[in-house]
């Protein structure tokens, strides 16, 4: 077992285009790290170099102890589960798993007990003699998993290994996945650009934009002190709310007039000063408790079952409550917000940073 | 969708019986004259139920030979034979391995490589037939199974078809195999080769056909008779100058000769279909 380091690690590709800017994370022996970002954004370049099927333009990674920056795919000691399983069609399910362990020169007994065990893990024993083709999506991605379970790696790593499977058995596959990390305690890097298994998988998250991490930490602090708009408004569905504002004192914002109270707020604000507010739409509350308020119109209202969107605008931006079914009439076109100090965000406009306190 | 005019089904029967009467006939004549000997062909009257000559002609082509041919008919079709398989075999080794480099290996040039590759799809034999011969020649290779064979492997349509299927395999496939420790060389044998085995047989029909049709490449470069295909057999038991043609043996010889292509089809059709239904990408 192993930790992964990476130490201001970089990747320009031809034409100097910078798609990893200096990327700097400790991963703990046996955690499950999960990077997560909109497309382009460098998770998965920063998964394949730790894979080392890409070369990396600056910095170093290490796996344990070892720098790995030179080392070949099949030394690093790691397995990979692929997006599209990329499981050898013409091999058996048995074949499939066996293969890279007989590449190694280990012996066929090992061989055949280690694809046993993961096949007994993972409920695939029926299907050892099938080929790939016969399987179902879920089943493939099981055989992947095996695959990279009978190597008994330091390393896991997931390239988006859910986004082929239906919804269903995608929520099914991600307890599974988060199930078997638990048992084997390998260590794990998982890229994704679905929040949703970002947040329910992660012991550490990772938020990533533009080639550059914006933050590290649980899924509980992601949540609930992101510290850039960015994470903000990435993390979270719907996505947080940002309302133009205005700095009136400590501990006060204003929005189109309307007073704001707020907990988490940097000292030393120039009252005046332009500031963005911060709100979740589970955070706020159709209602007049409170002393901070904000009222909304009402545009239409999403239907989702337990709970409903009310879309609209507060002091001209667009703005999403959400509210549990029933508890608001569907036709309100006015609503009056209350607003708990606690939940709310503050962001710098020029920087995007969050203005908490310092801590 | 439900249908039910039979005037128009037995119009379509119709068209198509005529279509395989036109080419079904001259194969059928060429097989009856293998069956008569050469006085009832040459009387212009020949029966269109089969003669009792069959076991006679068929013995002597392959025996003997025609007066004219000078070589019995199976010596040509073992030259035929060896040369169609040299091509085809030969064409998908070469292919394979330069469609491999190109696709999976990136070394300098390699876009030229492959150009200058595709450029000779432009100079097929016929083109380059005076150059070839010369170095041919010059190499000691006249009237050798070498000779025949080998300037008709070099062209570019295997490459450029492997290429092409090389390209439909996801790369994620030879990323796997690098996790599992396998290097170019295994890469290529466990997962490509296996992979290929349709493209394979495709081409291997394709090319055993054309290297037993060959014609102008070994009329031009084998002197000895020893060393002649069927085709050139064919040709030249019936372009006679004096004596009487033995219609009787030509007729017997076409026949052989199409034999060998005819079960290369079959045969490897079964492994299309096998191929088709148990591999998928």
């Amino acid at each position: 077992m192993a930790g992964v380091t990476l130490d201001t690690v970089r990747k320009v590709y031809a034409g100097n285009v910078e798609a990893v800017k200096g990327v700097s994370l400790g991963i703990e022996d046996g955690s499950f790290c999960v990077l997560v970002g909109p497309s382009g954004c460098g998770k998965s370049t920063l998964l394949r170099m730790i894979a080392g099927l890409e070369t990396i333009s600056g910095g170093a990674i290490k796996i344990g102890d070892r720098v790995v920056n030179e080392v070949e795919p099949a030394d690093r000691d790691i397995a990979m589960v692929f997006q599209n399983y990329a499981l050898y069609p013409h091999m058996s399910v048995y074949d499939n798993m066996a293969y890279g362990l007989k590449n190694r020169g280990t012996p066929k007994d090992e061989i055949e007990k280690r694809v046993k065990e993961a096949a007994r893990i993972l409920a695939i024993e029926p299907f050892l003699d099938r080929k790939p083709r016969a399987l179902s999506g879920g089943q493939r991605q099981r055989v992947a998993m095996g695959r990279a379970i009978v190597r008994k790696p330091q390393v896991f790593l997931f390239d988006e290994p859910l986004s082929n499977l239906d919804a269903k058995l995608r929520v099914q596959m991600r307890v599974e996945i988060k199930r078997l990390q638990r048992a084997l305690g390998v260590t794990s890097v998982y890229v994704t650009h679905d929040q949703v298994e970002a947040m329910t998988l992660s012991d550490k998250l990772v938020v990533m934009s533009g080639g550059q991490i914006e933050q590290v930490g649980t899924p509980a602090d992601v949540y609930r002190r992101p510290e850039t708009r960015f994470v903000a408004t990435f993390i979270g569905s719907p996505p947080m709310n940002i309302l133009p504002g205005k700095v009136e004192g400590p501990g006060r914002v204003s929005v189109g007039g309307q007073m704001v109270n707020v907990t988490d707020m940097r000292e030393g604000l120039a009252p005046g000063s332009a500031i963005e507010v911060g709100l979740r739409p589970e955070d706020v509350q159709a209602g007049t408790t409170g002393n901070s308020t904000l009222t909304m119109d009402v545009d239409f209202v999403e239907e989702l079952g337990a709970t409903q969107l009310f879309h609209g605008k507060v002091a001209g931006a667009e703005f999403v409550v959400q509210a549990s079914t029933g508890q608001l009439a569907a036709d309100t076109r006015s609503l009056t917000l209350a607003v708990d100090p606690q939940n709310v965000h503050l962001f710098d406009p020029q920087t995007t940073k969050r203005l908490g306190r310092q801590i | 969708m439900v249908e039910n005019r039979p005037y128009r089904d037995l119009m379509a029967y119709l068209v198509l019986l005529m279509g395989v009467v036109i080419v079904a006939f001259p194969v059928y004549l060429a097989v009856l004259g293998s069956t008569f000997d050469a006085a009832t062909i040459s009387n212009g009257n020949m029966p269109l139920l089969p003669g009792d000559q069959a076991g006679i002609n068929y013995s002597q082509a392959l025996l003997s030979g025609g007066r004219l041919a000078r070589e019995p008919v199976s010596m040509m079709m073992l030259n035929s034979f060896i040369m169609a398989m040299g091509i085809a075999i030969g064409k998908i080794l070469i292919s394979i391995l330069s469609a491999f480099a190109v696709v999976y290996f990136s070394f300098p040039f390699r876009k030229t490589a492959f150009w200058i590759i595709f450029i000779t799809l432009m100079l097929p034999v016929e083109v380059r037939i005076y150059p070839t011969y010369k170095i041919v020649a010059d190499l000691g290779l006249l009237d050798t199974y070498a000779g025949l064979i080998l300037p008709l492997i070099a062209s570019a349509t295997g490459t450029l078809l492997f290429r092409q299927f090389f390209m439909t395999i996801p790369d994620e496939l030879l990323e796997a195999s690098k996790i599992d420790g396998a290097g170019p060389f295994r890469f290529f044998k466990d997962t490509l080769l296996p992979l290929s085995i349709t493209t394979i047989a495709a081409l291997f029909v394709i090319q055993f056909i054309y290297g037993w049709n060959q014609y102008l490449w070994p009329l031009l470069i084998t002197t000895k008779s020893s060393m002649q295909t069927i085709v050139i057999g064919i040709k030249k038991m019936i372009t006679t100058q004096d004596a009487l043609t033995e219609w009787q043996i030509a007729m017997t010889t076409a026949v052989l000769a199409m034999i060998p292509p005819v079960l290369v089809v079959i045969f490897m059709q079964r492994l299309f279909v096998k191929g088709l239904v148990e591999t998928e990408k």
